[in-house]
């Protein structure tokens, strides 16, 4: 049966009916890929034109309005081999790429400032040190000035923009000492050139502002980035859904298309899209994705169906909803805001740096000031001394201590198929020393698996295999994976309910329920050897056997619990599921403290009597019940299988079935702290040696500008041993 | 030293044009993809769109 699909949501239209659609590629990896798409497609007549991305891994393809429909776009690439999905350019990701534009803009203007006033600065020290003609030399401070100020107003207002919210919020971040640095530095150069004086310092203060700008743009490069490929990977999970017209008609549309109002029709099998209320049919539904509950729940007219939960049975028709108050959504959506609530009190390492830094390096100078005229300067003569003090401990280093490490480690666990999704995420899994687990789709594999193959003879398998590739249920899905996924059995019967049926060698061949193949003797066996499994029996005439299904831990899991504990960090599972799931779960992986049947409160309230007892969790989960959860905790982690809300909520994505990244994160993570802490120490100690001499009145423009770029590479050097050297195998 | 009145501003106006050049190249979304163009280079498919290539190319 071919089903129509309806992309037109994708579709922008442009000037001169031009149309456009932007796809993510699943396996473009290469250029070889590239030439294959842009040439395959641009051979085609209707086509205007396609141009891949292959850092993102996109192709936009334009046509003429209105001679192609926007699927045979993607006929036409699954014919070149190529399995794309349309993608929705979100307006976040606009702004973020609005906002990366306007710093490169404001490093592009500060560097070509920095070098062309360095050339001025360096010809002026040069010749202060044998015999520069002084109106020369006012000529060549005025020129700097003529591009400083300017340069300074363009490209220093990311930082006078923050350091004025900082203020207005009564708070101070590290912008406020930079900005006063940059503003007193500007404003002493101006007057001391008036004077005809030897020392300007126009080129340190734009040096400054280049420096840290690299270190802002390296941030937003690396945000950016993150959220581009998240884009990516939730496009090709492609969620689509059945939508039923009004003439009875179905229509494929993805998930983003579909309004409140509409009725979709569910498959059995089918992982459901939306969130509404049932209309016709019954089913039985597994909800394990959202509460973590592993056993089927019966849903029929009226009951509500969550987004993320899986259809067993029967088709449903539902009817679509926004999420309306009093549901489990709501609760979720009200929990959320409280964990949000409870999580703002951190602070960041480098608005702690700024905190105790601003009013040291600003009373420094202050005393520097007042020293100097009891000493007997005079005042404008002292002035200039405290404000080289500013300039010469302007946090230059400091600004590029924190992102330049998180960028190289950003990059180093990517490698290792871990996203990152806040910066500061990193400091603060470096500091947790308790891991909160969900047990379902987190320690476990979202989708259930043969557990007791072994005992099966590989014959039996084999049939039951055939037999179970005509279902979509789960449990048979699990059951034809496990044979190989061969081609399904011919004329099968579907019993509701019950199982399937069909004819082989003359004799019924059954497969279901226990008791629809009639195997109660053979599952009393399977069930004492495997308590937690669901059971599936198959019958063919005298032959009869029973399949344990269950879902299996993710890979690596012993091995990363045990990393983990190596890393003295203590283990807990808190779940949603019942304890009978949860405690064999527990036992295999040695953790002795956990938790069953918890709700989406609980497991937050949880969390915060921890927090209370100033325990920082980390918080591992997938489900939408562990949102809040994940919200909360101190630290978050979450598969890419979990559910939209979970993942929006945590700091942290990993690719992939296996378990091994979280440990891995946390070890990359402990060094990046290490690391920044060192870069923090250091600038601490390039203090202790340039404000003695700024103090004493020594620091000229050419000690500053040494200083200020020697203590700036030194800081970004440290940074990039972020990603090496730590134990654990890498992806490229 | 008269010299420098006419080399200073020259040196700013190179580093000007390339700074336009820079924001030109930006605004042109040369640095959106920087992995393909270096490939593209080694294509030869778009030498079949040039007639005057013809000869050269099977057909």
């Amino acid at each position: 049966m071919s089903v129509h699909q309806d992309l037109s949501v994708f579709v922008r239209h442009g000037a001169g009916g031009v149309a456009g659609m932007e796809l993510a590629v699943e396996g473009m990896r290469c250029a070889g890929c590239m030439h294959a798409i842009e040439n395959g497609l641009a051979a085609d007549r209707d086509i205007l034109g396609a141009r891949v991305n292959l850092a993102l891994k996109r192709v936009t393809v334009e046509w003429k309005d209105g001679v192609l429909r926007p699927e045979a776009v993607i006929e036409r690439l699954a014919k070149l081999g190529f399995t794309a999905y349309p993608f929705l350019p979100d307006g976040e990701r606009d702004s973020d790429t609005r906002e990366e534009r306007r710093l490169l803009r404001y490093l592009g203007v500060a560097g070509f400032s920095a070098m062309n006033i360095m050339l001025l600065s360096v010809s002026v020290w040069s010749g202060n040190a044998s015999d520069i003609d002084p109106t020369t030399r006012d000529f060549f401070h005025w020129l700097s000035a003529l591009i400083a100020l300017p340069t300074a107003a363009f490209a220093g207002r990311p930082f006078f923009e923050s350091a004025i919210r900082a203020l207005r919020a009564g708070a101070v971040n590290m912008d406020v000492p930079i900005t006063l640095g940059i503003l007193l530095a500007l404003g002493m150069s101006v007057v001391e050139t008036w004077n005809h004086a030897e020392h300007a310092y126009f080129d340190g203060a734009i040096m400054l502002i280049f420096f840290l700008l690299i270190g802002r743009y390296l941030d937003q490069l690396m945000r950016r980035r993150t959220r581009d490929l998240a884009g990516n990977l939730a496009a090709l999970k492609a969620e689509t859904a059945l939508r039923l017209l009004a003439d009875g008609s179905t229509v494929v549309m993805p998930i983003a298309a579909i309004q409140p109002g509409d009725r979709v029709l569910i498959q059995p099998g089918d992982r459901v899209g939306v969130d509404g209320i049932v209309e016709t049919g019954e089913s039985e539904i597994d909800a394990s994705l959202v509460t973590g509950e592993t056993t089927p729940q019966p849903i029929a007219r009226d009951g509500r169906l969550y987004a993320g939960t899986m259809n067993l049975t029967g088709a449903l028709t539902v009817r679509v909803e926004a999420a309306a108050t009093g549901t489990l959504l709501d609760e979720i959506d009200r929990l959320m805001a409280r964990a949000v609530e409870s999580r703002s009190r951190y602070v960041k390492l480098s608005d702690r740096a700024a905190r105790l830094y601003a009013p040291l390096v600003h009373a420094t100078a202050l005393a520097t000031f007042l020293g100097w005229i009891a000493f007997g300067l005079a005042w404008q003569q002292a002035l200039i001394i405290a404000i080289t003090v500013l300039i010469i401990t302007c946090p230059c280093a400091l600004g590029l201590a924190i992102p330049a490490v998180q960028v190289v480690t950003a990059s180093a666990l990517f490698r290792r198929k871990v996203m990152l999704k806040q910066g500061d995420a990193l400091e603060r899994l470096a500091e947790a020393d308790l891991v909160v687990f969900d047990k379902t789709g987190t320690l476990t594999l979202p989708e259930p698996e043969l557990i007791d193959r072994g005992a099966i003879p590989a014959d039996r398998l084999a049939k039951a295999g055939a037999l179970a590739a005509a279902s979509h249920h789960p449990l048979a899905r699990a059951i034809a994976q496990a044979a190989g996924a061969p081609a399904p059995a011919g004329s099968v019967t579907e019993h509701r309910g019950l199982g399937l049926s069909c004819l082989l060698d003359g004799r019924e061949m059954r497969l279901g329920s226990i008791a629809f193949c009639a195997a109660e003797a053979e599952a009393a066996r399977v069930a004492a050897q495997h308590p937690t499994a669901s059971l599936i029996a198959w019958r063919h005439g005298a032959e009869c056997t029973v399949f344990a299904v269950d879902q299996r831990l993710r890979p690596g899991a012993v091995e990363t619990v045990q990393r983990l504990r190596e890393l003295g960090l203590e283990l807990r599972i808190v779940s949603g599921d019942r304890l009978e799931a949860v405690a064999p779960v527990a036992a295999a992986l040695g953790i002795t403290q956990f938790q069953a049947g918890l709700k989406p409160d609980e497991k937050l309230q949880q969390l915060e009597e921890l927090a209370r007892a100033g325990r920082k969790v980390l918080m591992v989960g997938d489900g939408l019940n562990d949102a809040p959860a994940l919200a909360g905790a101190h630290v978050s982690i979450s598969p890419i299988s979990a559910s939209h809300l979970a993942q929006a909520a945590a700091d942290i994505v990993f690719l992939g079935d296996a378990l091994g990244p979280v440990a891995e994160s946390v070890a990359l993570s402990r060094k990046a702290r290490a690391l920044m802490l060192e870069n923090l120490w250091f600038a601490v100690a390039y203090n202790f040696v340039a404000v003695p001499i700024a103090v004493a009145g020594f620091a000229t423009p050419l000690v500053a500008a040494a200083a200020m770029s020697g203590s700036s590479l030194v800081v970004t050097l440290n940074a990039l041993r972020a990603g090496r050297g730590v134990a654990g195998k890498r992806e490229d | 030293m008269d010299i420098l009145v006419i080399l200073f501003p020259l040196a700013l106006g190179l580093g000007l044009t390339g700074l336009a050049a820079f924001f030109w190249c930006m605004r042109s979304g040369q640095f959106v993809d920087l992995e393909g163009p270096g490939w593209r280079v080694l294509s030869d498919e778009d030498l079949r769109a040039d007639p005057r290539a013809e000869p050269h190319e099977p057909r």
